[in-house]
């Protein structure tokens, strides 16, 4: 199985950091901001995002939670999986702008599941999309509104982010 | 997981695996919106061939959280009367669309008879079965002393007594197993009539006395409830006797540590096997392991309706 590295740990700084330019530009400013990380890279990255946001814009009120959406799959029973834990921020997600962060956007079928997560905790104002990487391979007519790094793939192949948080390197690895 | 006939079916990662889910699902409890879609679509009968309104509805609303179709079959009221015998009552229900059969029955092994044989395709839960096992709520029991002794592994070294009727507790039997393979020490007390030959080989010290166990400051006191309805012939001279020696009052509760939790599985005989006093003490956890047992029901439900079977 070869490998190659597609994005290393500068690259996933500087990604980050246009991220979270685009997202207080998008919403003009840090007003109602809450960010959601779908577990688990995308929690340690909307984490990041957070630590950003706040050194950009004072304004930010480090709202920054955990969405889990094993429960909310569209093949939730087709194999027993780990539950994970879901945060709210203290805040809520009502009238909020809630901003689901991903790493790999895919088939679209995470980010279904998570939009009937975020139904159960709330009615947010909007809902945004951040991820890493789009790798391509809608399934579903879903797209990100802010895009780390566009990566072209083919189907078969495998996108993998690795974080220090979780895997001691920041980079994005494609597998063959 | 296919099934949960038993506590013996269960690895301890496998144990921890289930109670961390559960852990998760307890959450549900604490939002506006208590359901979550993972099994829409399924079918879960709830079929019980002894009365029990707690654990029924425990599971039923488990199921239901997780968005579920509940179907409650009650024996009494049913063909079974009729003398319709268990295989054809599950093989009706699963032509009917059950995905999973939680049963209660009073006779040990019934359940494992049910999933171990080819007659039905759906997941088989045992909610009961004669004074056999009782394994959700060797779970949920596991579960609150989890939480009271903040572990989210095992229950290594925590000293667990059970007091009162291990004879015909099957509650106690699931308990004795589930708490050795995380890791707990048991000890039981009862009077000698009420504690079953060979309890020790499923790994417990046996006493004598109450105040013997409670002198040794155990973590976690179970009191079992008086199984009055198991009871044929004599197992204690008279109901005070049982309460003067074996229920824990005043002055036995004094004797607990500070820290220490009080279990009973409900439905409590208040003055009789635990005074109003411990049930009521801040020390009791009696409805912590209620709302933990929906929390389990759910992760055992989700567990054994996951994993590719139809």
């Amino acid at each position: 199985m070869s490998q190659r590295v597609v994005l290393d740990g500068a690259d996933i700084d500087r990604a980050l950091k246009r991220i979270s330019h685009e997202v207080l530009e998008a919403n003009e400013g840090a007003k109602d901001i809450v960010l959601l990380g779908i577990p688990t890279r995308g929690k340690h990255l909307a984490q990041r995002v957070a630590r950003i946001l706040a050194s950009i814009d004072p304004a930010f009120e480090n709202q920054v939670g955990v969405l889990d959406i094993t429960m909310y799959r569209d093949d939730a029973t087709s194999t027993e999986r780990v539950i994970r834990t879901t945060e709210i921020p203290d805040g809520g997600i009502n009238d909020k702008v809630v901003v689901l962060v991903d790493d790999v956007l895919f088939s679209g079928r995470t980010v279904r599941a998570a939009l009937d997560a975020i139904t159960d905790y709330g009615r947010p104002r909007q809902v945004k999309l951040a991820v890493l990487v789009d790798r391509g391979h809608r399934e579903l007519p879903i797209r990100a509104d802010f895009v780390g790094k566009n990566l072209p793939t083919a189907k078969t192949e495998r996108v993998k982010v690795q974080l220090s948080e979780s895997d001691q390197v920041d980079q994005v690895v494609i597998y063959q | 997981m296919k099934h949960l006939t038993s506590i013996r079916e269960l690895t301890k990662e496998s144990a921890i695996a289930l109670l961390d889910n559960a852990q998760q699902l307890s959450q549900v409890n604490d939002r506006d919106v208590k359901k979550l879609p993972a099994l829409r679509g399924k079918t879960v009968v709830n079929l019980f061939f002894e009365n029990s309104t707690r654990t029924r509805i425990s599971f039923e609303i488990a199921a239901k959280r997780l968005s579920a179709d509940v179907i409650n079959f009650s024996a009494e009221s049913s063909s079974v009367s009729k003398g319709e015998s268990l295989k054809d009552t599950a093989q009706t229900l699963e032509a009917l669309g059950a995905d999973a059969i939680v049963i209660r029955h009073p006779l040990s092994g019934a359940p494992k008879n049910l999933a171990a044989n080819d007659w039905i395709s759906a997941s088989v839960i045992n909610a009961g079965d004669g004074s056999h096992e009782h394994p959700t709520q060797a779970l949920l029991d596991a579960l609150t002393m989890r939480q009271a002794i903040g572990s989210t592994t095992d229950l290594k070294g925590l000293r667990v007594l059970i007091v009162g009727d291990i004879l015909h507790s099957r509650v106690a039997r699931s308990n004795l197993l589930l708490l050795n393979l995380l890791g707990a020490e048991v000890e039981i007390a009862g009077p000698s009539s009420l504690i079953p030959e060979g309890i020790a080989s499923l790994g417990a010290t046996i006493s004598n006395s109450f105040e013997d166990s409670l002198s040794k400051r155990p973590d976690a006191v179970m009191m079992l409830r008086v199984q009055k309805e198991r009871m044929q012939g004599d197992y204690f001279t008279s109901p005070q006797e049982y309460s003067a020696n074996w229920a824990l009052d005043s002055e036995r509760l004094a004797m607990l540590s500070s820290d220490a939790m009080i279990l009973h599985p409900g439905p409590m005989n208040r003055g009789f096997e635990i005074s109003s006093e411990a049930a009521d003490d801040s020390r009791s956890k009696v409805l912590q392991q209620v709302s933990n047992g929906v929390a389990v029901r759910m992760a055992v439900l989700y567990g054994c309706l996951s994993g590719g079977q139809a």
